[in-house]
């Protein structure tokens, strides 16, 4: 069984580590790298709380193992904000009520940050089928849709400003 | 809730992984997406000796065209899948399908060989592998085989793969002739297992009757259902409401699913009958089209 050597990057810095293979890539952030603003719900792909990207994709962290990472490029929540400022999308959340307890909040984070790099101007269908594989227990599905949509438009708005 | 231990491997080629495969035996699993597999271990359902990590085989992640087919490798993620514009050009049911798969963040770890290998009776790409027809290659140490889709799955959550094999490879024929298809299905909750989930692919001749059909059924069975007595019954014929329902009565004798939690027998046989004349009904319609 043993342990395994594992190295990989998270928001830029490198940790070298040591783990069994079952532990899970979400303890790992969390309790060897001291990242906890991963957070870990359901611990079997649900909830969507655990949602962090690797090497460019958004996954859930609790079902990788993290001995599967080695080498990985990885960014979670913590490394979404620069020099103390929030991204817009971060922002938007903060205005438009997207959070109330929170928890959920770092997984769909990282999920809309991958998917709005990747689909800038989504439908309010699009939307709700990404958010679709997150739960928010306290139901603030309202503000949070807001907060994405607001982002989008914020988007289009500086892109067509860059174009004039 | 932590999965039990186990030894891992993470071999570099298919040879390392075949030579680790016969070596584990019984005791050996493969891992690729984890999707399906990480939750039954977090939840203790299974708690191999060992697993084989094959994310490392990039060979095998890889969608190719011929004139004839579509050959999917079977590391390739369901989201590349879904996001491939040959695919949707080439065979669109299963860009129609794969959408229901999970969630964006599953697709994007998810394989599209693990669905085929977990073989879960409710599953979309089992389903539209066998509405399209097909066949996999499996290799082991020793010979690749090649397995029609209407061999591969044998009951629930087995299909024809032996312990010491690995499923490398997806072929899936492109169909010619004025094509139409339908994937459909109904859950709870989108993302959800389907309750009932169904798909059609047929052709028409120039006086619009049905030249080539398979419809299929998942959910309803321990394996995705090909309703050949319906199939050979529409062979030949034109559209109409007569015939729709007689395959709706074909369906209803046919499926023998069970009740559970989600929805009870006589509900998904019902639906099963609905969303069987509902998706040979579209496929119709985009085929004249």
């Amino acid at each position: 069984m043993g342990v395994h050597q594992i190295r990989l990057t998270i928001n830029g810095k490198t940790f070298v580590e040591e783990a069994e293979p079952r532990m899970l890539l979400s303890d790992f952030i969390r309790e060897n790298c001291g990242l906890t603003g991963t957070h870990v719900g359901c611990e079997h792909g649900v909830c969507g709380a655990c949602t962090v990207i690797v090497n460019g994709s958004a996954v859930r962290s609790c079902l990788m193992f993290a001995v599967q990472a080695d080498g990985e490029e990885i960014q979670t929540v913590e490394g979404l904000s620069q020099n103390g400022e929030l991204t817009p999308l971060q922002q938007n959340f903060k205005e438009c009520h997207g959070l109330q307890c929170g928890f959920c909040t770092p997984g769909i984070l990282m999920s809309t940050s991958d998917y709005l790099a990747k689909n800038p101007e989504p439908s309010k269908k699009e939307i709700k089928e990404m958010l679709s594989g997150h739960l928010c227990r306290c139901t603030g599905y309202d503000g949070i849709l807001k907060a994405i949509q607001k982002t989008v438009e914020d988007n289009k708005e500086t892109i067509l400003i860059e174009g004039s | 809730m932590k999965p039990a231990k186990f030894d891992y491997y993470c071999p570099k080629t298919l040879d390392e992984a075949l030579s680790l495969l016969e070596e584990s035996g019984f005791d050996g699993k493969i891992i690729a997406g984890g999707q399906s597999l990480v939750p039954i271990m977090n939840m203790r359902l299974s708690g191999p000796e060992c697993l084989i990590d094959i994310n490392r085989l990039h060979d095998l992640d890889f969608i190719e065209f011929d004139e004839e087919k579509v050959k999917i490798g079977t590391l390739t993620r369901q989201s590349r899948v879904e996001m491939s514009s040959l695919i949707k050009e080439n065979c669109g049911l299963l860009s129609e399908a794969v959408p229901f798969i999970g969630h964006v963040q599953t697709r994007n770890r998810g394989t599209f060989g693990g669905s085929l290998v977990h073989a879960d009776p409710s599953a979309e790409i089992p389903l539209s592998l066998m509405a399209s027809g097909g066949s996999v290659l499996i290799a082991s140490k020793e010979e690749t085989r090649e397995v029609d889709v209407e061999d591969f799955f044998v009951t629930y959550l087995t299909t024809d793969i032996m312990p010491t094999e690995l499923l490398t490879e997806v072929q899936i024929p492109i169909w010619s002739g004025r094509v139409g298809y339908d994937f459909t299905e109904i859950s709870r909750r989108h993302g959800d297992f389907a309750l009932v989930a169904a798909a059609c692919q047929l052709t028409l001749d120039d006086q619009n009757k049905i030249s080539r059909v398979r419809l299929t059924l998942g959910g309803v069975e321990s394996v995705p259902l090909l309703v050949e007595e319906a199939n050979q019954m529409m062979m030949g014929e034109k559209l109409s409401e007569a015939l729709l329902n007689k395959v709706a009565d074909i369906v209803r004798e046919a499926v023998d699913p069970e009740s559970d939690l989600h929805a009870s027998a006589d509900y998904r046989t019902h639906l099963a009958a609905v969303l069987a004349k509902r998706t040979i009904q579209t496929a119709y319609n985009r085929a004249g089209r």
